[in-house]
C-alpha cells in the first residue's frame, strides 16, 4: 500500500554503502515484502504469468532477429531457414509464435479478473488505464510481428489493417501512404514493421513499470473488493514473498505446461496454413482471418455496414475500456456482491466468445442449418452478419448502458467488513 | 529512515538545500511581464520550433522514397488478353485488371446506365473507341483485397474478404466497399498498347 513503510535494514557494509548511493536493494526488498491481501485467489496469478510471457517474447524475439532478414525477397526464406537449419530455430520460433497466443490468453483472463472484481475502480483507475495502454500496444506488436514471415496471411492482414487507416476522411490516404512508405505494402513497409516490432515490446516493458508503480501506490484489490482497514493490515495482509511468489510460481508452472503442449504437440494449431504460402500481392487468399486473439474486434469491424463506421466501432471497442472506471457507477467493487451485474457479466463473457466465433466465419454464411429466413436491410437474419450485429450491440450496451444504470439501481448483497469475515465468521464477532 | 548510517542525514540535508536554493526565479514575485518572462517565452518558442524542425525529417523519412516513386508507369500489350478474360499486372505494387469484355457483358453494363458509387456510366470508365477493354486497379475499395474474377451477383468481381460485388464495369453494386474500382490514369499508345500511370 501507499503507506507501506520500508522495513529494510542494510546488514553489511556493502549494503549500507549501496543504500546511500543507489538504494536498489531497498527497492527490491520493499517489493518482496509488499503487504498483500491474504485472500487473493488464482485469478490473481496472471500478473506474474504475463511478466513471464513478456520476458519469453523479448528473449526469443531477440534471438530470432539474429537470423531473420527483413526483405520482401528473403523474409519468407529466412523464416524457413530458422525452421530447418538454425540450431534449435524451430523451437525458438514456435515458442515465439505460440507465446503470442499464450500472452493473449493470459491478458484476457487478467482483464476479465479486473472486470469481475472491480479492480479498475477508485483508487486503482491508473493501474487499469495503463493496463489498457499495454493491451493496445500488445495488439499493435502482435500485428506487426505477424507481418514479418511474409506469408499470404501476413501480407493480406497488413493490407486490410493498414487500409483501416485509409478509411479516415480526408487525411486517411496520405497517412496510409506515409505508413506504408509507398502506394502499396512493399519492402519499405516490411522494414519499418520489423523496426517497430522490435521497439514496441520495450515500450510495453516501460508501461509495465508504470503499471506496477501504480499498483504499489494504490495497493492490490482482492476478491472481496474492500479496502483493507489500516488496523487490519497485520491480520489480513501477508508479505508478497514467500506467500505469493510461491502461489504465482505454481500457477506459472501450470501455465507453462499448457504452453509446452502447444509448442511441442500442436505448434500450428493456433496459426493459419495460408501463412506457409509466400506473400503474393496479386492474389488474396479465399478467406482472410486474423489470429484468434483479434477475432472479436475483427467481427465488430465487419458488423458495421460503413467502412469508416466499422473502423470507429472497432477502436471504440478498445477505447471504451479506458473510460470504464467512470462508466461503472457502483460503489461495490467485487461482483460477488452484485448478483444482477454478475448475470450480465456472464452474458458478456459468452458475447465475447460469440464475437470471436463470428469473426472467423463468412459474414453471409447461415448460423443455423442452411436455410434462409428473411432479409433484414442488407443480409439474411439467419447469417453471421446479423448475429455479429446483435453481439456487438450487447458489447457496447454492457459498458455504456448496463454499467452506469445497474450501478445506480441494483441492491448489492451485504459486504463484509474485513476480508477474513467470509471465511472466518468468528472474526466478525470479534470485530463487533 | 531508522536504519540509515549517520552520514546519510548529512547527505540528505545538503541535497535538500541544493534543491531549495533560491534561484533567480525565486526572487521575482511581481505580476508584470518582465524581461525574464520574455526570455522564457522566446526560449520556449525557439525550442518548440527547433523540435518541429528536428521531428519533420524523422517523420518524412517514412514517406515513399525517390526510387519507389520512380516506378510510376508501365506499358502493356493488349493482345495478351483473350475475349472474356482478364490479365492481372502489377503496377506500383498493386494489381491492375485489364479485362477484355464480351459483347454480352458490354451490352449489359452500358444498358444499366449510371450505377455504382458514385453513379457512373460505363463510358465514363473507359476510353472512347476502346470500350471493350476495362482497366481498373484490382484492389477492393473496402480494405484492399484482390476481388475474384467473374464471380458475384453482377458478373464482374467478388471480393472474398468482406463480400463486395462489382459488375463488369468495376462498379460497386452490393457489399461494404464504398467506391467503384478505381480507374488509373492511362492512355493508348496505339490500338494494342496502353501506358498506365
Amino acid at each position: 500500500m501507499s503507506d507501506h513503510e520500508s522495513t529494510y535494514v542494510p546488514k553489511t557494509a556493502v549494503e549500507r554503502w549501496m543504500d546511500t548511493r543507489l538504494p536498489i536493494i531497498r527497492f527490491g526488498m520493499d517489493y518482496a515484502n509488499l503487504p498483500t491481501p491474504k485472500n487473493l485467489n488464482y485469478w490473481w496469478t496472471f500478473g506474474g504469468i504475463l511478466a513471464i510471457c513478456l520476458m519469453t517474447q523479448i528473449i526469443t524475439g531477440i534471438v530470432l532477429a539474429m537470423h531473420y532478414t527483413p526483405h520482401v525477397d528473403m523474409a519468407f526464406a529466412s523464416v524457413e531457414r530458422i525452421m530447418r537449419d538454425v540450431n534449435g530455430g524451430w523451437l525458438i520460433r514456435y515458442v515465439h509464435a505460440n507465446g503470442a497466443s499464450m500472452f493473449f490468453i493470459a491478458v484476457y483472463l487478467h482483464m476479465l479478473r479486473g472486470l469481475y472484481y472491480g479492480s479498475y475502480k477508485a483508487p486503482r483507475e491508473m493501474i487499469w488505464i495503463v493496463g489498457c495502454v499495454i493491451f493496445f500496444l500488445m495488439i499493435a506488436t502482435a500485428f506487426l510481428g505477424y507481418v514479418l514471415p511474409w506469408g499470404q496471411m501476413s501480407f493480406w492482414g497488413a493490407e486490410v489493417i493498414t487500409n483501416l487507416i485509409g478509411a479516415i476522411p480526408v487525411v486517411g490516404e496520405p497517412i496510409l501512404i506515409w505508413l506504408r512508405g509507398g502506394p502499396a505494402i512493399d519492402n519499405a513497409t516490411l522494414n519499418r514493421f520489423f523496426s517497430l516490432h522490435y521497439l514496441l515490446p520495450f515500450v510495453i516493458a516501460g508501461c509495465v513499470v508504470l503499471h506496477l508503480w501504480a499498483l504499489h501506490a494504490a495497493g492490490q484489490n482482492n476478491p472481496v473488493g474492500i479496502l483493507i482497514p489500516k488496523d487490519r493490515a497485520k491480520k489480513d495482509m501477508l508479505p508478497f514473498h514467500p506467500y505469493f511468489t510461491v502461489k504465482d510460481g505454481f500457477a506459472i508452472i501450470l501455465f507453462l505446461i499448457l504452453f509446452a503442449v502447444f509448442v511441442f504437440y500442436n505448434p500450428n494449431a493456433l496459426g493459419h496454413a495460408d501463412n506457409y504460402i509466400p506473400a503474393n500481392p496479386l492474389q488474396t487468399p479465399a478467406h482472410i482471418v486474423p489470429e484468434w486473439y483479434m477475432l472479436p474486434f475483427y467481427a465488430i469491424l465487419r458488423a458495421i455496414p460503413d467502412k469508416f463506421g466499422g473502423v470507429v466501432a472497432m477502436f471504440a471497442a478498445i477505447g471504451v475500456l479506458f473510460v470504464l472506471p467512470w462508466l461503472d457507477t457502483s460503489k461495490v467493487r467485487s461482483m460477488r456482491y452484485r448478483p444482477t451485474m454478475k448475470t450480465f457479466f456472464i452474458i458478456f463473457l459468452f458475447v465475447c466468445f460469440g464475437l470471436g466465433w463470428c469473426g472467423a466465419q463468412l459474414p453471409d454464411a447461415p448460423v443455423i442449418g442452411s436455410f434462409k429466413t428473411f432479409t433484414l436491410i442488407d443480409g439474411d437474419l439467419n447469417s453471421y452478419l446479423w448475429l455479429t450485429r446483435f453481439l456487438t450491440a450487447y458489447y457496447f450496451v454492457f459498458f455504456l448502458v448496463l454499467m452506469p444504470v445497474i450501478g445506480l439501481r441494483e441492491k448489492p448483497l451485504p459486504i463484509p467488513a474485513t476480508i477474513s469475515e467470509p471465511v472466518l465468521p468468528s472474526t466478525a464477532a470479534e470485530k463487533a | 529512515m531508522s536504519g540509515r548510517a549517520a552520514g546519510d542525514a548529512e547527505v540528505k540535508r545538503v541535497a535538500e538545500s541544493v534543491v531549495n536554493a533560491d534561484g533567480p526565479d525565486g526572487q521575482h514575485g511581481g505580476g508584470d511581464a518582465t524581461r525574464r518572462d520574455f526570455i522564457h517565452i522566446a526560449a520556449g518558442a525557439a525550442a518548440a520550433g527547433a523540435g518541429v524542425m528536428v521531428a519533420w525529417p524523422l517523420i518524412n523519412q517514412m514517406n515513399p522514397a525517390a526510387d519507389t516513386l520512380a516506378l510510376a508507369s508501365i506499358e502493356f500489350d493488349l493482345t495478351k488478353v483473350q475475349e472474356g478474360q482478364q490479365v492481372v499486372i502489377k503496377w506500383q505494387g498493386k494489381p491492375v485488371f485489364v479485362r477484355y469484355r464480351t459483347p454480352a457483358e458490354l451490352t449489359k453494363v452500358i444498358d444499366e446506365g449510371a450505377v455504382g458509387s458514385p453513379p457512373q456510366t460505363d463510358a465514363e470508365r473507359t476510353k472512347a473507341g476502346h470500350e471493350k477493354y476495362l482497366v481498373v486497379i484490382g484492389s477492393c475499395t473496402h480494405l484492399g483485397c484482390v476481388p475474384t474474377f467473374n464471380a458475384g451477383d453482377y458478373g464482374g468481381w467478388f471480393c472474398p474478404c468482406h463480400g463486395s460485388h462489382y459488375d463488369a464495369s468495376g462498379r460497386i453494386r452490393k457489399g461494404p466497399a464504398p467506391l467503384n474500382l478505381i480507374v488509373p490514369n492511362y492512355e493508348y499508345m496505339s490500338d494494342t498498347r496502353v501506358k498506365i500511370g
